[in-house]
């Protein structure tokens, strides 16, 4: 099989921490206007992007995730008032640290996306999908089973 | 072993018509600790939830999953349904298979494997929930209604007339808005001050009601039911117990401003009253431009005053004060026209704006009601006026419709009309939208009976000629260019939330959207709720409205606040973040994290090896702590958990979206 054939064959698994208050909510307003993405998404409901530990992501590198997604509110908009920007520090340190590792940098994304934009939230999940599908699985960190 | 019960719902075709549902409840009974699926066409229908309900008690169920639409819809409905068959509410978990799901997936295959991996995710989670006691609190009961337009006004009234105190605070020196600036209103052409003063008056003697005016929020603490606020009361410079209301001091002030509420076409003092009919009816020294505070001379209003009121050492005042329920009613703004060059707004004083042009046909106003020319007080002949300046415009203006523009200028052409039956008003309009009660027939007057001209299309240049306007455009329905000589342009400005809007919003906990209005909870279900529990928005702060709309929609958040005020306890959240003493080192590393300062530390005494030990934890404050989770991320030893969301639920989820 080509090289070609074998990442059109590749669906990716995609993790997504999506804050309740924007990010959630973005997504939910997506269904409700019927926007289409990839199936390829899971999302995973927490408050707010400050309660996502790097624990949780290296987890799902680890089980074998393709791409890991943190959502939340734009800057300035956090429902607990600053809570993406202690986010946004702890994972621009982790996005250094994958990389140091091996990991390649496409694999992990943070985005802002507001309550009401289920467009751009369903554009970056179609985006980052079609990214991983040519970047290939994630065999770096995934466990070996 | 758990004995988890999954209920699966159709919603009708919503879900049932992409997913396998039958493949989902097979799937579904294979997941560790599941004992029962079932499914119903509506799972929130009365006979799904009797399901839910009956299902708990046969099936001696001790977790419950939920597949359906997503849990920002329906948690709170499940949550009580399981807690009246006896289960602790927060034993439930949702599966969102309707707005992540069927509603965005196409192929039923994907769909189906999509919606399996979101209920075993849900199972894996609920495995790990533990049931969770809300505590219960006491509320404030007092209400805090912020800006006094008529939306504030409204709803003050109607929480005060309930019995709850209420605290009303306005920014400038008197209380009336934007309502209070205009004429006539549309669609009945009744006077604005004629139907506004008396509602001012209600305020001011209102027994509940305390105005504070020339007053701002300084600072919001705490939680629904009780929110711990600031507010700077800024000094006035009048003692307003001794000021009778008589005048003569700004009479006798010499130095002149341009007078905001007259919108910069008269000049008012520097002590001043913003307008005849301002409540409260006492004036206040604008301290940028008095002459005492500047440069230390003149003194005149203070040697004038017979009741001695005039108090140069006067401060601003900082008080505090705690709310079970606030309404923030801050109103709108217009936008800036710099932008909009082509118009020629600021370089001809006969180019204004709808508000400016509503204080010249005001009988109060810079021209005494006669509507003349700013630039040589003559009365004016042909009036052009020009829609959606800065509305419907992506590139450089507002993108929405303001709403209101269409409806005013058609009331400002019938009062042209009446003050100078030989006048002539022109219209460039995008589209005319009337759709209100009497709205169209107000619109069909303007046309029929008082022969306004509108003319479809867009106006490129506006320039003086000689002592006259010139407006070039092109009329978008026969395609012709338009040249009109005007003796007065109005431009129906856009509308905008206050400029600091958003920094207010910051403050109180309250999103705000792209364009800085505040954000309601639900854009259909909870249109009067932010997404702050124990806050309600009310008027043009939340978006464009007139002012019936406005004052519906404050009544509604009165109501709102009224229902909250009215009950003596309140459950609090229960996810909260724990700590876990024998984990926590003491670092302290959660404490500056908290946007809440719900964390504190303490010392707790302890028995290692039959000896007494101190050492330093941290300890969490329930009534302060929102449930963010920014702690338990912070936290290195993993002694903080968010109850609700723990380190244990979240990582599961991931382990079994990753099977
Ligand atoms: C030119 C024009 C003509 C109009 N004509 C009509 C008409 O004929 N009929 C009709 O139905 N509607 C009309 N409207 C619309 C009408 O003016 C509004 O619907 C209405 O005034 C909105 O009231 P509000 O209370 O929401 O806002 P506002 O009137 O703006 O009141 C808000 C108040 O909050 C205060 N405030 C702001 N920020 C703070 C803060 N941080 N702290 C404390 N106080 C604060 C402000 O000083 C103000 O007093 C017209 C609008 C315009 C622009
Ligand atoms: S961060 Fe964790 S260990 Fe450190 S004080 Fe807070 S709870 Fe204790
Ligand atoms: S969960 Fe958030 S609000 Fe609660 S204590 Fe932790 S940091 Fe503070
Ligand atoms: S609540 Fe959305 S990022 Fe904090």
């Amino acid at each position: 099989m080509s090289v070609v054939e074998e990442h059109h064959l590749f669906e990716p698994m995609i993790v997504a921490f999506c804050c309740n208050w924007c990010s959630y909510a973005g997504a939910d307003l997506a269904g409700t206007g019927r926007m289409s993405y990839p199936a390829n998404v899971r999302i995973v409901r927490v408050p707010c992007s400050s309660r996502v530990s790097p624990n949780f992501i290296l987890r799902a590198f680890q089980r074998g995730a393709d791409a890991v997604v943190v959502a939340g509110c734009h800057p300035g908009d956090c429902h607990y008032v600053s809570g993406n920007y202690h986010a946004r520090r702890r994972f621009s340190a982790l996005r250094r640290f994958l990389e140091f590792v091996g990991i390649e940098t496409e694999r992990f994304e943070i985005h802002w996306i507001s309550a009401s934009e289920g467009n751009k939230f369903a554009a970056i999940m179609k985006d980052v999908t079609d990214k991983i599908r040519v970047l290939g699985p994630n065999r770096k960190l995934r466990d070996v089973r | 072993m758990r004995r988890i019960g999954v209920f699966v719902c159709w919603c009708g075709t919503n879900i049932g018509a992409t997913v396998d549902l039958e493949t989902v409840m097979e799937k579904a009974r294979q997941m560790p600790g599941v004992v029962f699926a079932g499914d119903n066409k509506y799972m929130c229908s009365e006979i799904g939830q009797t399901l839910i309900r009956d299902t708990i008690v046969q099936e001696r169920l001790d977790r419950v999953v939920v597949a359906s639409c997503s849990p920002r819809m329906h948690e709170l409905t499940f949550r009580k349904t399981a807690a009246a068959a006896g289960l602790n509410p927060y034993l439930v978990e949702i599966a969102n298979i309707r707005e992540h799901c069927s509603w965005v997936h196409k192929d039923k295959a994907e769909a189906t494997q999509k919606a399996i991996s979101l209920v075993r995710t849900a199972v894996a989670k609920a495995a790990r929930n533990k049931p969770l006691q809300a505590d219960q609190f006491a509320v404030t009961h007092r209400a805090l209604v912020i800006g006094a337009g008529i939306a504030g006004i409204q709803a003050a009234l109607d929480i005060g007339e309930t019995g709850f105190e209420v605290d009303l605070v306005e920014r400038t020196p008197s209380i009336g808005g934007r309502m209070a600036q205009l004429d006539k209103t549309f669609p009945t052409l009744d006077c604005s001050a004629c139907i506004l003063t008396p509602k001012m008056v209600d305020v001011a003697v209102h027994p509940k009601i305390n105005l504070y005016t020339y007053s701002e929020i300084e600072a919001v603490e705490g939680y629904v039911g009780n929110f711990e606020v600031t507010l700077r009361q800024k000094a006035r410079s009048i003692d307003k117990e001794k000021c009778t209301g008589c005048g003569i001091c700004y009479e006798k002030c010499p130095s002149k401003v341009d007078g905001e509420f007259e919108e910069g076409m008269s000049k008012r003092k520097a002590i001043y009253v913003p307008f005849p009919q301002a409540v409260p009816n006492v004036p206040v020294i604008d301290r940028e431009n008095c002459r005492w505070f500047t440069k230390e001379k003149c003194g005149v209003c203070k040697k004038v005053c017979p009741a001695d009121a005039v108090d140069f050492e006067q401060s601003d005042q900082l008080i505090k004060q705690k709310y079970g329920a606030i309404v923030v009613a801050t109103g709108f703004d217009l936008v800036d026209l710099d932008e909009f060059g082509e118009f020629g707004y600021g370089k001809h004083p006969d180019i204004i704006t709808s508000m400016e042009f509503e204080r010249l046909v005001n009988a109060s106003g810079p021209t005494g009601g006669k509507l003349l020319r700013p630039s040589n007080q003559e009365p004016p002949r042909n009036v052009v006026f020009i829609h959606c300046v800065g509305s419907r415009d992506k590139s450089r203006g507002k993108p929405y419709c303001s709403k209101i523009c269409c409806m005013y200028t058609a009331k400002h052409a019938i009062l042209l009309k009446e003050k100078y039956p030989k006048s002539q008003a022109y219209v460039f309009y995008i589209d005319v939208r009337t759709a209100g009660k009497e709205f169209e027939e107000f619109h069909r007057r303007a046309v029929e009976e008082y022969g306004a001209a509108y003319l479809r299309g867009i106006v490129g240049k506006v320039f003086p000629s000689g002592d006259k306007l010139l407006v070039n455009g092109v009329d978008t329905l026969s395609n012709q260019t338009v040249e009109l000589e005007a003796d007065l342009v109005v431009l129906a400005t856009a509308i905008t939330p206050r400029r600091d809007a958003a920094a207010l919003g910051r403050m109180l906990g309250i999103g705000t959207d792209g364009h800085n209005y505040f954000v309601e909870a639900h854009p259909k279900l909870r249109p009067v709720e932010s997404h702050t529990a124990g806050i309600f928005l009310a008027g043009t702060c939340q978006g464009p409205r007139d002012i019936p709309e406005t004052v519906a929609q404050a009544g509604g958040a009165a109501a709102k606040a009224i229902a909250l005020l009215s009950k003596e306890t309140l459950l609090s959240d229960p996810c909260v973040s724990n700590v876990n003493e024998s984990l926590c080192t003491g670092c302290l590393a959660c404490l500056p994290v908290c946007p809440y300062k719900a964390i504190s530390e303490k010392t707790i005494t302890e028995k290692v090896h039959g000896q007494e030990r101190r050492r330093l934890v941290a300890e969490i404050n329930n009534a302060l702590c929102q449930g963010c989770g920014a702690c338990s991320t912070a936290c290195r030893p993993g002694a903080m958990n968010l109850l609700g969301f723990t380190n244990e639920q979240l990582l599961a989820e991931v382990d079994a979206i990753c099977l």
